[in-house]
């Protein structure tokens, strides 16, 4: 079933409450949606642990409820980096 | 075997192998897609394992890497990460560097 961007963020922003979260809906679907997460939480953290961060927020919706996400994380110091 | 034994087989025989969905020739999803296009265009030899084929993989794998999505890749054992941290990483030239290595 697709999953709304507000609901996407909501959860993310529960779990991480400093994030930045820009979402965009690829496809128009509902369901293909790219996902940019910004913390200050990830400093120090590897791309696979911020990631995962991300991922446990969602609960277990990625991979299932939620087919296609992109996800992008950083570091609001490193953006240029 | 179980699953488990299975892919710390398969990540331990390979030096580059990539967890996806279809084959390298004839990938079943968008983000196995990008991932094998990554590698090729590194000029990578790697090995692929189609989840597919293998649904005992296809669950085990997302609980070996602690990872809620195929693709993934695997470099020398350690897991490297999905489609989008292999795309931020070849953008960076840090995958390049990383697959020179194995």
């Amino acid at each position: 079933m697709p999953m709304a961007a507000s609901e996407i963020e909501r959860l993310i922003k529960d779990a991480i409450p400093d994030a930045q979260v820009t979402i965009r809906d690829l496809a128009g679907d509902g369901d293909h949606y790219a996902a940019r997460v910004v913390s200050a939480g990830f400093a120090g953290m590897s791309r696979i642990k911020q990631h995962q961060t991300v991922y446990a927020a969602l609960g277990g919706r990625v991979g299932g409820e939620l087919h296609a996400l992109q996800l992008e994380t950083a570091v609001p110091q490193s953006e240029n980096i | 075997m179980s699953a488990n034994d299975r892919i710390a087989e398969l990540v331990k025989a390979n030096n580059i192998v990539l967890f996806m969905k279809g084959t390298a020739l004839f990938p079943q999803c968008g983000f196995s897609s990008r991932a094998i296009a990554i590698l090729d265009r590194l000029g990578a030899t790697y090995e692929t394992v189609d989840v597919l084929q293998d649904p005992e993989i296809r669950a085990g794998i997302k609980e070996f890497s602690d990872w809620p999505t195929v693709p993934q890749l695997y470099v020398k054992g350690e897991f490297v990460g999905g489609s989008d941290i292999m795309m931020e990483m070849f953008e960076s030239g840090e995958l390049e560097e990383l697959l020179q290595a194995a």
